[in-house]
């Protein structure tokens, strides 16, 4: 990629917006030695899969001290696996100056992310107190529900959670939602789930005659869906980076 | 309190201004106080198909602008009595009609009238938005075909957004389907969508299904609604949509023959 760009040439860049999926690091205490065991251990599942890739360290869930995080060590860790560490997810405030310190990117915490799926574990859930406010929201962000049928050129979002259509979804409408997609009718325009990331949304329609179908970014166009559940009951999700498509009645 | 009813389809050519001058002249020989207006302006032929093109002196644009009052514009129909016409500008912009000027026409015709259609122009631009802005009630008129179909799907997303009940979140404009130039033997060679498709696509309440016919043509031709064309098939479809606008049941005609399996077929050759 060596795309060396003159001075002087009208453009030396451009900025696009793009959509990556990537892998989270969900971290939950941090012990330097435990880390780079578990990391090991990890790996060595499927050494290919996690050459060079790209890692967010997920704060979410961290339950240790603020003083144990040690981002130095951690991002040594990793970079002795071959893993790259660009970033942190959520965390408070101390622990993303501590991440900013260590010259990692911040992201915003995923309060989009489908709750749904997750096993909640009440215990852990008391023991983060010291949670600021805005770590709050994300605890219950409601599904918005649509009756009426999503039209030919209309739009309907859903940027926080869930959305759940009691209606057809025509051909030429676009319904998108940071978490699930629920089509209580036909689907025949467009659905995007999981919007900003969230590789475990899915898409349950109950007749697949969709124009487009995407998770996470990971999209099909009608032509290659025709093939698998077309016209049936359907619900998409995301395997190993695949769109799956498979029959509600058999799920 | 009148009923606003938009007739509208999005695509051009299907029958919008033919069944705006059925449905009003239907209602108004039932006895309804009814006035059509025409919102094409710039490309008015409402008038022509009402016979009355020799009788226009103001339209619309001129009673927006205040240059003549509302009863000096409105001609009144020579077969139905209770029948007026509000006739388009040929000469003007689509912009002469702005929003208010709009209101104001309809609030002063809501005084005296019990039904008020509005004849849309064709696609999704000012004319149409502006034809369906203050509707209570809209006839989407689709012809059995899936680009006709999918204009309709689009012109029902706008009446859900961007209608005065959708801004003033009131509840939304009722939804009536018709389906014009239906021929049911094309529908059997699998050349034609059937009713049964166009239903379920559009997910709205059929209000009735117009054969295609030479006499509607003749009748357009001879400045003639063809609902007065009684002894028509296509006359008797209008009558019963009318009656059924009207909350009479009516058991659904001209579409003896139904099939499925054609649409399937289209849209994989897409």
């Amino acid at each position: 990629m060596s795309d060396i760009a003159t001075p002087g040439i009208q453009q030396v860049f451009q900025l696009k917006s793009a959509s990556v999926s990537m892998t989270a690091l969900e971290l939950y205490y941090f012990d330097n030695d435990e880390f780079e065991e578990a990391l090991r251990d990890k790996i060595s599942q499927a050494p290919g899969f996690f050459r060079d890739t790209p890692l967010i360290i997920s704060l979410e869930k961290y339950e240790g001290l603020d003083s144990e995080l040690d981002f130095f060590k951690i991002i040594g860790a990793c970079r002795r696996n071959n893993i790259h560490v660009i970033g942190v997810r959520g965390g408070n405030s101390d622990q993303r100056r501590l991440a900013r310190g260590a010259s990692l990117a911040l992201m915003p915490g995923s309060g989009q992310r489908d709750r749904a799926h997750e096993t909640e574990n009440p215990g852990e859930k008391a023991e983060s107190a010291p949670a600021p406010a805005p770590r709050a929201a994300p605890e219950a962000s409601p599904a918005r529900i649509i009756s009426q049928p999503v039209r030919s050129g209309q739009q309907v979002h859903a940027p926080e959670g869930d959305l759940i259509i009691l209606a057809p979804v025509q051909a030429g409408a676009e319904v998108l939602a940071a978490g699930n997609i629920h089509v209580y009718g036909p689907l025949r325009g467009r659905a995007l789930a999981g919007i900003h990331g969230a590789e475990s949304a899915r898409i349950f329609c109950q007749s697949l005659e969709a124009e487009l179908v995407s998770i996470a970014g990971h999209y099909k166009i009608s032509e290659d869906l025709q093939d698998n559940g077309w016209k049936n009951a359907v619900q998409i999700q995301l395997r190993d980076d695949l769109l799956v498509v498979a029959p509600l009645d058999k799920a | 309190m009148a009923r606003i009813i938009v007739v509208t389809s999005g695509k051009g050519g299907v029958g919008k201004t033919t069944t705006s001058a059925s449905i009003s002249t239907g209602l108004a020989k039932r006895g309804h106080k009814t006035v059509v207006v025409d919102f094409d302006v710039g490309l008015r032929n409402l008038d022509l198909i009402m016979n009355c093109e020799r009788r226009v002196v103001y339209d619309f644009v001129n009673v927006i602008q205040g240059e003549a009052s509302l009863t000096q514009a409105l001609i009144r129909d020579k077969r139905v009595d209770t029948l007026y016409i509000l006739p388009a500008s040929q000469t003007r912009e689509k912009e002469a009609l702005t929003k208010e000027g709009v209101e104001r026409v309809i609030n002063e015709l809501s005084e005296t009238f019990d039904y008020i259609i509005c004849d849309s122009p064709a696609g999704i631009e000012h004319g149409a938005l502006m034809a369906l802005y203050y509707a209570d009630e809209a006839i989407v008129v689709t012809n059995p075909e899936v680009s006709s179909v999918r204009d309709s799907d689009r012109i029902l997303g706008i009446l859900q957004s961007k209608s005065r009940r959708a801004e003033m979140g009131q509840d939304p404009a009722r939804e009536h389907l018709l389906v014009t130039r239906y021929n049911p033997e094309r529908v059997e060679r699998g050349e034609m969508l059937s009713v049964a498709d166009v239903e379920e696509i559009l997910a709205v309440p059929l209000l009735g299904v117009i054969p295609e016919s030479q006499v509607v043509l003749n009748a357009s031709n001879q400045g003639l609604p063809v609902i007065l064309e009684e002894n028509s098939d296509a006359g008797q479809a209008y009558d019963d949509a009318v009656a059924r606008l009207l909350g009479e049941e009516r058991e659904q005609r001209f579409m003896t023959v139904q099939k499925k399996g054609f649409f399937s077929r289209m849209f994989k050759g897409g």
